[in-house]
């Protein structure tokens, strides 16, 4: 009987390690390109383990006023202020929801879950940022649309439901005003969930090419995404507006495509590990939310 | 007795004014709500009313209030034409693809992950299933192109390794039949493999004991009693899934338009409704066909998400979203 446990343990044990390595291969493929000399690459193609060490690609791409420092900048502003104002403006809305004595809050919460079953569409939506709030190529449109999404505001709610009444109302009793007893009182207690939330909404902000694509055209607002997106069918975009003059063959093009992935997804990759749990734990908190 | 006492005077005062009353008397909670409920008012309300778009000859400049309603036009040109077959068999097809494999191999793992024994080694299994539900479809199409490139890709070197023929992967529609789901699944069977994870621990391990008495093995145990208990958190996940599948634009379509590099040649298997819509706006600024399309994505999607809830309601109504 213990035999076969472990064994089939074993087995067990082998497939995870084999599908673990399925999800980690692509990104060292990705390191190992960009860490390649592009003679080699053209060669011999993409290998796992760099076959002729260069850091060309990085020197290249980061040199001079390259267009990646300034879409770092944009997206790194984007990520901090866009998390800060969501998780702001989210938490007092889903404590206001929370609450049992506020008399409308079920109406206000259905028009809120309302939102996830039925959408005007891309197309009024595009015109209400362009036309109508006329965010259209600015960094702000960057931010706004997604300050407030249902599903968080639900899971925050729930997660303030969980507070026991009794600490509120002491809270009253001692004179407390109600926003102060929210600032002071049910924010500590519940960063728990402020952090995986605010973790989720950081990592969407970071990876939204989609906004960029729709409604940035000036270059000097680009995000990390949406030039990575950019480069992939244009190495030009790199080089900002000049380098069309550059002659050709001097261009490491294939390992700077790579080297500039490899910056993209290196805060996520390399914060990840200390991260990990707190993103674990969100989905849970998520789970739960039904 | 002192709320019998209390009840009729607040009575009163609701009946001149109940609404002010109630404002007034919640005046913080109710400013707190504000900037929120504003935001989805403007964010999500206004775009929904926006959808009349779809009835009219759109001209950007003289806006909605002043272009020309013309009826049905939009959507009589949408069903003439073949697209609208194709993108709604491709979007379903994916979708109904995704959702099984998806959330079968998810509970496979989240079984798996909770057998083994180990807390140390579930807990780094995982945390790198999930690694790849966090980085963007852009980045996996560089990871897939890593893989997939004509003459330098790993997979066509691994042919030319076996003495096969290199492929072309990015000309061929029918290979996306498969390379699409591989990548779904790639980067999200983590996500619901951990959902389900924090499920199954969630269930008692007097049932386990229970069983075991009754010698049933691990594999009926699993069968028996960790997919029933499941069930709900399945429902809701594929509630949410059908759900995000016609939710206009704002679902998880970025892998029709990215992995494929938006290549026009495998449009017959990678173009959905969403990236018919996103092209008809973005490539040709078409608004009154894309909103046509929109309009239409949104109410079947809308209808579904009723049905699906229709069905989950006669089975187990706390199962239910509403």
């Amino acid at each position: 009987m213990m035999k076969r446990l472990s064994l089939s343990n074993f087995f067990v044990n082998l497939i995870f390690i084999v599908y673990s390595v399925i999800c980690i291969i692509p990104l060292l493929i990705l390191l190992s390109v960009s860490f390649t000399n592009e003679q080699s690459v053209f060669q011999n193609g993409y290998s796992l383990i760099p076959r002729d060490f260069s850091l060309d690609a990085y020197k290249y791409i980061l040199m001079g006023n390259s267009p990646i420092i300034r879409a770092y900048g944009i997206t790194i502003f984007v990520t901090l202020v866009g998390t800060l104002f969501h998780l702001v403006i989210s938490s007092m809305f889903a404590y206001s929801l929370s609450r049992p004595e506020v008399k409308y809050r079920n109406i206000v919460s259905f028009l809120v879950i309302f939102c996830l079953l039925f959408s005007g569409g891309l197309v009024p939506w595009y015109i209400l940022l362009s036309k109508v709030l006329h965010l259209k190529d600015t960094i702000f449109v960057l931010i706004v649309p997604y300050l407030v999404s249902s599903v968080n505001v639900m899971i925050m709610r729930n997660f303030f439901r969980t507070i026991p009444e009794s600490i509120i109302e002491s809270a009253r009793i001692d004179g407390s005003g109600e926003f102060n007893t929210f600032l002071k009182l049910v924010i500590p207690l519940s960063t728990p969930v402020l952090a995986t939330v605010g973790l989720f909404v950081a990592v969407f902000y970071w990876n939204d090419w989609f906004t960029a694509a729709l409604l940035i055209e000036n270059s000097k607002l680009y995000t990390l995404q949406f030039l990575l997106q950019s480069i992939m069918n244009n190495i030009a975009f790199l080089q900002g507006n000049s380098l069309t003059v550059k002659a050709a063959a001097m261009q490491p093009d294939e390992t700077a495509r790579m080297a500039t992935c490899v910056l993209a997804v290196g805060p996520i990759v390399i914060t990840y590990p200390f991260l990990q749990k707190y993103f674990v734990k969100g989905l849970t908190l998520g789970a739960v939310k039904a | 007795m002192e709320t019998v006492t209390i009840k009729p005077k607040t009575k009163k005062v609701r009946r001149r004014v109940p609404f002010f009353s109630e404002i007034i008397k919640n005046k913080t909670f109710y400013a707190m709500m504000l900037p929120g409920l504003l935001f989805i008012i403007v964010i999500y309300y206004l775009p929904m009313m926006g959808v009349v778009i779809a009835f009219q000859q759109y001209n950007p400049f003289k806006g909605i209030l002043g272009s020309p309603w013309i009826g049905f036009k939009n959507f009589e040109f949408l069903f003439k034409s073949d697209a609208l077959f194709q993108i709604t068999f491709n979007t379903i097809f994916y979708n109904v693809i995704f959702l099984i494999l998806g959330i079968g191999l998810a509970l496979v793992f989240a079984i798996l992950i909770d057998s083994n024994g180990n807390r140390f080694l579930s807990g780094a299994y995982k945390s790198i299933l999930l690694l790849p539900y966090l980085l963007s479809w852009v980045v996996a199409e560089y990871l897939l192109f890593s893989f997939l490139s004509v003459d330098r890709g790993i997979l066509n070197q691994m042919l030319h390794f076996f003495g096969i023929e290199p492929v072309s992967w990015y000309s061929e529609p029918i290979y996306w039949r498969f390379i699409l789901p591989a990548a779904y699944v790639w980067k999200n069977v983590g996500y619901f493999a951990v959902i389900f994870a924090a499920g199954i621990s969630g269930i008692s391990t007097e049932y386990y004991e229970a069983a075991k008495m009754d010698g049933a093995n691990r594999f009926q145990q699993a069968i028996k009693i960790t997919i029933p208990m499941l069930m709900p958190i399945t429902i809701i996940l594929i509630l949410l899934q059908v759900g995000k599948i016609f939710y206009a634009a704002f679902g998880d379509w970025g892998m029709f338009y990215n992995l494929p590099k938006d290549s026009g040649i495998l449009f017959s298997a990678t173009n959905v409704i969403d990236t018919y819509v996103y092209r008809s706006l973005k490539v040709m600024g078409d608004f009154g066909m894309s909103s046509a399309v929109g309009l239409y994505q949104s109410v079947v999607g809308f209808v579904l998400v009723l049905i699906s809830n229709f069905f989950i309601r006669r089975y187990d109504k706390d199962s239910a979203l509403f």
